[in-house]
């Protein structure tokens, strides 16, 4: 077992569940990551982490998107291994009209607050969440706070806002 | 741990509610105790009481520098560590070359900061367990810190005073001299801090095997930081995952031992910290010697910052752990979108996991022992 | 020079009026109730530590609003805290001063942009007595505020304006009365003299008098929350407390 690159994890995933479900892309700068259709997140989550060629056992920060431009939400899940010492970053997208992701929670159990507090801030729904609740904001808030397209309420329990 | 034993039809469960308003809370943390008589069955934490949106701020702004003060305000304890963390995610960003002096002098301040923010921690766990003389004490050396921080930054709490590659003002003549009177003074008080709380018998007695977190757990928790070290796991960013010059650095990483009782209890947690502070005083030393007396620490600092489109999580060793930033960029002058990854919001996720079975008082001390700040947890 | 560093022949007296000796004491000794949200707490903490050190103006901390004689709204005030803070507030008892610490909690200091989650100053939801601008204040610059919460207190009088004495007198004689706080099950214990047969003329003895003060007691409804007269009213606006020293609050 040794320290893998995004690009060796990557074709070893398409190896295991195949070429056109599995994108390595990246941007100008910063790091790779790998792109996955919502359905696939549980089985290639479950082999980084179990599989002995990746070990991931930490999900270090999950990130609730919204793409205004695309009409889209994502999520970016950023994993780290403490043991080989490598990294990767994952991204889901999904249709604004349908923000269904598979939760995580089970795999890794920090990412029960994380995921909370993306439904919280950009709406996206995570099925199988034990307590799929807001977080931040009070449970009567209106709104997505991080959507790009917010608007700040004006009274909240008649307290004004502003 | 204790066993919470079933008693059947006689099993009476009551719902106690502690917070936001508690003085042992830290802050604003609500929380709700399921008990069945003084056991506790769960724990509900209740955060959002000081959401003072910085994400939303971050997008706003339409700058990235104008984000920094606001980082400082994340963790109010530890503000140079935040601003660390933010100007080392926006370097690599734009790929830049930060300057020797200044990278020397920010590990300086940034250790100084350390020590101060467990200085503050470990006072404010003694108030909570009732040792109200240690936290005059360690006070009296955090404000000898602060001094350090004025004079150089003008600010006491929070200082707007790292820049993306560079500092926001030059350093005073005198910071070196400053800082190694500090050390000297302080290596001995470490030692009065060992004998005035660690080894006092009421304070091991609250304290040891009390509020256990197994290495297993806490990395399924992604814990980080003393609370993680506190369980065995020698996992230390500065040494696992080198940023900035920490690589050229010799300190050790303590982790817990179980010394007063069990590995991972809240002792081991809070002795992590205390041997922490000699560590970070190392580092100061070397950094001392090290550090370049020419310079300008605020030539190379950018007029504009414009990325180009990319993702990327940066992460550093905070006093309480991991900070990471996500910082996604769209090459216009506003980020796209910046998360804070805030150790103290994944430590406290974890209270529901480790205070089960234990009493209501032990609840105050397993709080303290992870050491939380609220604007971090809510941002 | 003071008192103790003389030596007297006799017991000594001083005489003071009833209201200076009131607000000395008051004045020299106010218990605050900590009320650390943010930043600034941290910074109130330092006050009350060693260097600066509130105990020798008297200030000591107290966990519970009911023992407190003022409250230091120590920094952000979310909309989520915002009731919490009102509740507390109003388990205070009187007199009740409230000391605004910070920016953020004078007026949403760096939050009142976009700070969708912040209440744009506490004194949307409670009467607040002294602003202590900065962000966070110094340590300093809340010892201010406390002396000039004590200038407020100095000034402040027991003896009643004429006017509203004479006023307050004539409502209570029409609506209390001297039964004011009679609960309605005493009430009930009273017997009603007219119903009962026996008519009493009015102006026979004391007792019948009394009686028929009760009786005017009965009829008229005490206006509601008449005692509280400092609590906000129903839409949490800040009642017409005086603000002294508004030091200012912008950013
Ligand atoms: S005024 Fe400044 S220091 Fe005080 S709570 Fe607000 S942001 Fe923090």
């Amino acid at each position: 077992m040794s320290k893998l690159t995004p690009e060796e994890i990557a074709r070893n995933l398409q190896d295991r569940f195949g070429a056109d479900r599995i994108e390595l892309m990246k941007g100008s700068v910063g790091q790779p990551w790998i792109q996955l259709a919502p359905e696939m997140l549980p089985p290639v989550a479950l082999a980084l982490r179990d599989d002995p060629a990746f070990q991931f056992d930490v999900l270090m920060c999950l990130s609730g998107l919204h793409y205004d431009k695309e009409n889209e939400l994502g999520v970016v899940y950023n994993l780290d291994s403490t043991t080989l010492r490598h990294t990767i970053n994952l991204k889901v997208r999904v249709p604004l009209d349908h923000p269904h992701i598979p939760s995580l929670e089970r795999l890794w159990k920090t990412a029960n607050w994380h995921e909370r507090e993306a439904f919280d801030m950009v709406g996206i729904i995570f099925d199988n969440h034990p307590d799929l609740r807001r977080i931040l904001t009070p449970d009567d808030w209106e709104g997505h706070a991080l959507r790009k397209d917010y608007v700040q309420q004006d009274f909240y329990q008649g307290i004004p806002t502003k | 741990m204790m066993e919470l034993v079933k008693t059947g039809a006689d099993n009476h469960e009551m719902v106690i509610n502690m917070g936001p308003q508690h003085p042992s809370t830290h802050g604003v943390l609500r929380l709700e105790l399921v008990l069945d008589g003084e056991l506790i069955k769960e724990v509900r934490p209740n955060i959002g009481y000081l959401h003072r949106c910085f994400e939303k701020y971050a997008e706003e702004l339409q700058d990235y520098a104008k984000v920094i003060p606001y980082t400082d305000r994340m963790d109010y304890v530890s503000a140079m560590n935040q601003e660390h963390g933010y100007v080392i995610a926006i370097e690599r960003l734009l790929e830049l070359e930060v300057p020797e002096r200044v990278e020397y002098a920010r590990v300086i301040l940034v250790e100084l900061q350390r020590i101060a923010s467990h200085l503050l921690g470990i006072g404010a766990f003694g108030l909570d367990l009732g040792a109200f003389s240690p936290f005059l004490y360690l006070f009296t050396e955090r404000e000898k810190i602060l001094d350090i921080f004025e004079k150089n930054s003008g600010a006491r709490l929070l200082y707007n005073y790292f820049a993306v590659a560079g500092l926001m003002r030059p350093l005073q003549d005198d910071f070196k001299g400053d800082v190694a009177d500090f050390v000297t003074s302080f290596r001995p008080k470490i030692k009065e801090l060992e004998d005035l709380l660690s080894y006092n018998r009421i304070f091991v007695k609250r304290t040891a095997n009390i509020g256990v977190l197994p290495a297993k757990v806490a990395l399924n928790y992604a814990a980080s930081g003393p609370v993680l070290r506190g369980s065995g796991v020698a996992w230390d960013l500065r040494k696992n995952d080198p940023y900035s010059i920490y690589d050229r650095f010799d300190f050790d990483i303590p982790v817990g031992t179980g010394e007063m009782g069990t590995v991972g209890d809240c002792w081991d947690r809070y002795h992590v910290r205390v041997l922490e502070m000699e560590q970070s005083l190392r580092i100061i030393e070397q950094a001392l010697e090290g550090m370049p007396d020419e310079g300008d620490v605020m030539a190379a600092i950018p007029k504009r910052i414009r990325p180009k489109d990319g993702e990327l999580y940066v992460r550093t060793e905070s006093p309480r752990g991991e900070l990471g930033y996500f910082i996604s960029s769209d090459k216009s002058a506003a980020p796209f979108r910046i998360k804070a990854r805030a150790p103290s919001f994944v430590h406290l996720s974890m209270l529901p996991a480790i205070s089960k079975g234990a009493l209501i008082a032990d609840v105050v001390a397993i709080v303290g022992s992870i050491d939380i700040v609220l604007g971090e947890v809510d941002r | 020079m003071g008192f103790l560093d003389k030596k007297y022949h006799d017991p000594n007296i001083i005489i003071v009026s009833l209201e200076s000796a009131l607000n000395w004491a008051r004045k020299n000794s106010l218990w605050y109730e900590q009320f650390g949200l943010a930043c600034c707490a941290i910074e109130m903490m330092a006050t009350a530590a060693s260097r600066y050190d509130f105990d020798r103006f008297g200030i000591i901390p107290r966990s519970s609003p009911r023992q407190a004689d003022v409250m230091i709204v120590a920094g952000t005030v979310t909309l989520k805290m915002a009731s919490r803070i009102l509740r507390l507030y109003e388990q205070m008892s009187e007199p009740r001063y409230v000391i605004s610490m910070g920016s953020c909690s004078n007026c949403g200091g760096p939050y009142w942009e976009h700070g969708y989650h912040v209440l744009k100053g506490v004194d949307k939801v409670i009467p607040v007595d002294v602003y202590v601008p900065g962000c966070p204040p110094r340590p300093e610059a809340l010892l201010e505020g406390f002396l000039k919460l004590q200038e407020k207190i100095t000034g402040e009088t027991v003896i009643e304006d004429r006017a509203t004495a004479v006023a307050d007198r004539e409502s209570s004689a029409t609506s209390a009365g001297t039964t004011g706080t009679e609960t309605p099950a005493e009430r009930d214990l009273v017997p009603d003299l007219q119903a009962g047969g026996s008519p009493v003329p009015k102006t026979s003895t004391g007792d019948g008098a009394e009686a028929a003060d009760r009786q005017d007691a009965e009829v008229s409804t005490r206006p509601a929350g008449a005692a509280g007269d400092d609590a906000p009213g129903p839409d949490g606006a800040p009642q017409d407390k005086p603000k002294s020293n508004p030091q200012g609050g912008t950013p």
